[in-house]
């Protein structure tokens, strides 16, 4: 069987990674892992809940040398941990900080790991076809889909992405203000950091100052791993930046004006990655450049009817776009938005149903539905509102409920609760319906 | 640079940082409505980190300091709005 090593460097002395007390060897970052996964519970499926850069990737290693399933659900909300428990009854959840774990077994990440680097002799090697991560979307019925990954496909993710950033010849220190668990900065900071030739900061820098200060603490050349979002924050922020050298974005659309700010206060290209938690990261552009995407090295686009299909390369299987896809050439495409029951904000990817699924599911609620107002401007943050009938519940109460079951950027805001709701004869609720709903409730309001 | 302000000068500023808290995030509630000492996250306002970074964007160019969160008074400073307050208090240069 084919095997693939846990990390692409050639050397144990090269830097793996960036911690506040300086910088982590191969060596010592293996030595790490191998004392991690003897301290590991015997359950076959790892909830890594670790907030720390380099902690998470130490919990990802220590799973793989024990052949452990990395989940990596798309929000840690008590609900989405109860459905986790309910598919994988043997989970443990690996922590690094207060995070409350409900019933499921926990492991804390050890203060002092009794790593032994003068014992680390060699990469060890991981079989490609082992599936070593899953990652979760929400489906539409209410319980999150898993999408698994095997090593060897991470490990061709990770260098694709490294050869279009040019970071297989010169590597870059990576900053992230994005979670190691969730795809853009899995694949952007922790797959870089283990294949594409490019050490991380451990920390996940947050207000501008933090980003700055996090610049500050590795050396050049830098690559910043962003949104549109903390990007928009940095800039607005007005402070002075360290020498970036290359910025990368992704998540959520970014505007060519934010993109040109970004890269003229910089002084460093801005790229953007697409892709989506199904088939991994798929393609860039240089958002200035034009409106135009390259895929990634041995990734294809087919289209199938409505659906454009991708494969190839490091995606698994067929995967479906759920995005609307005007395809180029063999190399190039145009994104021309997404299918209407997607919501993406900030980043965090769902669909209504799942959205109205959860809502209707609270004792109480008699009929309800989300609705996505049209967006305002690109980089701004539309929030979602709600319509609900719901006569003997209260406004906190219900939020309340639904905190439990969905991720708080998903929270309705505001809630309207309605004595009924303009269903057409078949029981559905146009858009149309809604938006006027909308205006009527409130867009007096507000903005 | 920072003093340890009077309670008497929390109280006063809290209405002033509940209308930018208020207006900045567009919240469906009226500054008077937020309690001073009830959560900013979770069961209270129930704001995310999204909020944060347009609350720590309005405070910076209201009040003319950076909010961090290299240290674990992140978490206090955005306990409630009278813990917000009582940091702006301490740190405002203007």
């Amino acid at each position: 069987m084919k095997a693939v090593p846990l990390l692409g460097h050639a050397s144990l002395e090269e830097i793996f990674a960036w911690r506040t007390d300086g910088p982590v060897s191969v060596r010592q970052f293996l030595a790490d892992a191998m004392a991690l996964a003897e301290c590991l519970p015997d359950g076959t499926h790892q909830l890594n809940v670790c907030q720390d850069r380099y902690r998470f990737t130490v919990g990802l290693a220590a799973g793989l040398l024990r052949r452990k399933l990395s989940l990596q659900p798309a929000s840690q909300s008590a609900e989405t941990l109860r459905q986790v428990q309910a598919a994988c009854p043997d989970v443990y959840c690996l922590c690094d900080g207060e995070f409350d774990t409900l019933d499921l077994p926990r492991l804390d990440y050890p203060s002092e790991l009794a790593a032994r680097p003068e014992a680390v002799n060699g990469i060890p090697a991981i079989p490609a076809d082992f599936a070593a991560v899953q990652l979760f979307t929400s489906g539409s019925t209410g319980a999150p889909v898993a999408h698994s990954k095997t090593w060897g496909r991470l490990v061709l993710n990770g260098r694709a992405e490294a050869e279009r950033l040019g970071l297989l010849r010169r590597g870059h220190s990576i900053v992230g203000t994005v979670p190691a668990q969730h795809s853009y900065g899995f694949e952007s900071t922790v797959l870089l950091a283990l294949h594409g030739n490019s050490p991380f900061w451990s920390g996940k820098p947050f207000f501008p100052l933090d980003i700055i200060a996090a610049l500050n603490a590795v050396p050049a050349p830098r690559l910043l791993v962003t949104t549109p979002f903390h990007l928009g924050a940095l800039l607005a922020s007005g402070l002075e930046l360290p020498a970036i050298d290359q910025l990368l974005s992704a998540t959520a659309p970014l505007s060519a004006q934010l993109a040109a700010e970004a890269e003229n206060r910089c002084r460093a290209p801005l790229y953007e990655i697409y892709g989506s938690t199904e088939s991994g990261q798929l393609a860039s552009r240089q958002t200035t450049a034009g409106q135009e995407w390259t895929l990634l090295s041995g990734v294809q686009l087919e289209q199938q009817g409505e659906d454009t299909i991708a494969c190839g390369g490091h995606v698994e299987g067929r995967v479906p776009l759920s995005d609307i896809i005007e395809i180029l050439d063999a190399q190039r495409f145009l994104l021309h938005g997404r299918h209407a029951d997607l919501v993406n904000i900030a980043g965090k990817r769902t669909s209504l149903a799942y959205l109205n699924h959860q809502i209707a599911a609270i004792p109480g609620v008699l009929d309800a539905a989300f609705f996505l107002p049209d967006e305002e401007s690109p980089d701004g943050i539309t929030r979602l509102c709600a319509f609900v009938v719901a006569p003997e519940l209260n406004s906190r109460r219900l939020q309340a409920e639904l905190r439990q079951r969905i991720d708080p950027i998903f929270l309705p805001r505001p809630l309207v609760f309605m004595d009924k709701l303009p269903r057409n004869t078949t029981g559905k609720l146009p858009r149309n319906q809604l938006q006027q709903l909308y205006a009527e409730k409130v867009s007096h309001v507000g903005r | 640079m920072s003093q340890t302000p009077t309670p008497e000068i929390v109280e006063a500023l809290l209405p002033e940082v509940a209308e930018l808290i208020v207006t900045a995030l567009n919240l469906d509630v009226a500054p008077a409505e937020i309690e001073a000492d009830a959560p900013l996250f979770g069961d209270g306002l129930g704001l995310d980190s999204i909020d944060v970074l347009e609350i720590a964007l309005v405070i910076s160019k209201r009040y003319g300091f950076q909010l961090k969160s290299d240290n674990e008074d992140n978490i206090r400073i955005f306990s409630s709005l009278r813990a917000l307050t009582a940091h702006i208090a301490s740190q405002r240069t203007k």
